[in-house]
């Protein structure tokens, strides 16, 4: 499988980067790892004009200690997030979902930033992103910036809130230190995707939840969260795992067994996590 | 697109569409064939080879990507007639039947090493997860990678 024909532009800088976009408009697609990109590309679900490799923007690679958070370049690729000190000391939710992204090559290769732009339900970086109250920062050609909160960042199926002219250039992450977490990933071969899969988060003796392909978009468990944060236990909480939530019927399984997925695994996370 | 590759140590300048797979650059225009192609959509692991050192599936990365960057493929770990430690657990081991998937497991199994050189049992499936074998059953693939690693396996 090959794509169809497109130009390739290679820019040395995110400024270059973000000029090309905005030359392009909706001509053009960022390319990042390409891990997402290229296989659509190849099925010919994506046909951009323009493709404008961001990969090789080393400076746009890295996990900083900002104080109160953590701030991961958007190119950072996922195995350089899985196996960062930091992140596996203040976010290691954020570590643990990430090293259960496909398998080590498509780690070497796919980045925190395309993951999150690609905003699919199917992927583990959004409910962690969720589950931890993170963020990104988004930036145009004009140089300016707004900070876009997790929970304003997936807008629908594929679909994220980013304008086609923007890039995200951080992945912002609160510091977690110490507190109760765990990742549940349901499928059926080693490199699958989930089937369905959640991300919790112990937050001041509460909880945020988020829960992998469940939904048309990356989504908070918020009843399940309601139900912690109103005394009840991991297992009567667990109960409401799929309440509001609109999951899919595919090859892999029914509406009911994903909603019955959802109960268990979010259970097992919220027990893992240290919620009772 | 003009580019130039360094694949096993000699530099190769051609001139690409942007769209040419990594994979069939190293197949079609280095002439290089040991790298398979299994399932063409990244679930096989059989194009595994080394950007960098890292191992990545060359179906899904464009040539232009690999633009001025260093790419081993299994012909370029042997040192003459002196296989690579890989190469020789996997024959030890007899850790091959058909021989399709080797050549993208014998290069996911030294990155893994490289990154990790005295991985578990466990690490060694974990990290092999990418590759398919449908012959071996992957015992004796573990066991091979575990004696590169200088288990007593
Ligand atoms: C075999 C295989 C298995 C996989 N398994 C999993 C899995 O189990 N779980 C999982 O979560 N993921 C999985 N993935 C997806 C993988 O994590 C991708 O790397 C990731 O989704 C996309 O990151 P990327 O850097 O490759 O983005 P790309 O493919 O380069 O880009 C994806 C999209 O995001 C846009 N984009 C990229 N970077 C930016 C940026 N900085 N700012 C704005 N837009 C941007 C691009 O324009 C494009 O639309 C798998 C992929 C493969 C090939
Ligand atoms: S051919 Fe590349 S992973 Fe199967
Ligand atoms: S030896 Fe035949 S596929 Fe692995």
């Amino acid at each position: 499988m090959i794509p169809v024909q497109f130009d390739y532009v290679r820019p040395e800088s995110a400024d270059a980067a973000l000029a090309a976009l905005a030359e392009h408009g909706d001509e053009a697609k960022l390319m990042a790892g390409g891990h997402s990109l290229l296989p659509m590309m190849k099925l010919r679900l994506a046909y951009p004009a323009v493709v404008v490799d961001i990969g090789r923007l080393s400076d746009l690679s890295y996990v900083n200690d900002a104080g109160d958070h953590l701030a991961i370049g958007a190119l950072t690729r996922h195995r350089d997030v899985e196996t960062s000190e930091l992140v596996n000391e203040h976010a290691p939710l954020l570590a643990a979902a990430t090293a259960n992204v496909g398998d080590l090559q498509v780690r070497h290769r796919g980045t925190i930033g395309g993951s999150l732009a690609h905003a699919d339900a199917a992927a583990d970086h959004p409910s962690a992103l969720l589950a931890l109250g993170g963020s990104v920062v988004a930036r145009k050609a004009d140089g300016s910036e707004r900070v876009i909160d997790g929970a304003d960042l997936f807008a629908g199926f594929l679909e994220s809130s980013l304008d086609p002219t923007e890039m995200i250039t951080e992945v912002r992450i609160p510091k977690h230190t110490g507190a109760g977490w765990n990742f549940q990933k349901f499928n059926r071969r080693a490199q699958d995707w989930a089937i369905v899969g959640v991300s919790a988060q112990q937050v001041n003796g509460s909880a945020r939840v988020a829960l992998v392909n469940m939904h048309p978009t990356p989504a908070r468990a918020t009843a399940v969260e309601a139900a912690i944060s109103g005394g009840a236990s991991a297992a009567e909480a667990a109960e409401q795992a799929a309440e509001g939530m609109e999951p899919s019927s595919d090859l892999n399984a029914s509406v009911e067994y994903r909603q019955h997925l959802a109960r268990v695994l979010t259970k097992r996370a919220l027990q893992e996590a240290g919620i009772s | 697109m003009e580019i130039s590759v360094d694949v096993n140590g000699t530099s190769h300048a051609a001139d690409v569409e942007p769209r040419t797979l990594l994979v069939h650059f190293i197949r079609d225009t280095v002439g290089l064939t040991g790298t398979n192609i299994g399932c063409d959509t990244s679930s096989c692991g059989a194009c595994t080879i080394h950007v960098n050192g890292e191992a990545v599936k060359s179906c899904t990365m464009l040539a232009v990507q690999a633009d001025g960057q260093q790419v081993t493929t299994i012909e370029g770990l042997a040192n003459g007639e002196q296989l690579h430690p890989m190469q020789e657990a996997f024959m030890e081991c007899h850790a091959l039947q058909c021989g399709y998937c080797t050549p993208g497991m014998v290069m996911a199994s030294v990155s893994l090493l490289d990154e990790n050189p005295s991985p578990t049992e466990a690490e060694v499936r974990e990290g092999l997860e990418g590759n398919l074998c449908r012959c071996t059953g992957y015992h004796n693939i573990v066991k091979a990678v575990l004696s590169a690693a200088g288990g007593d396996q």
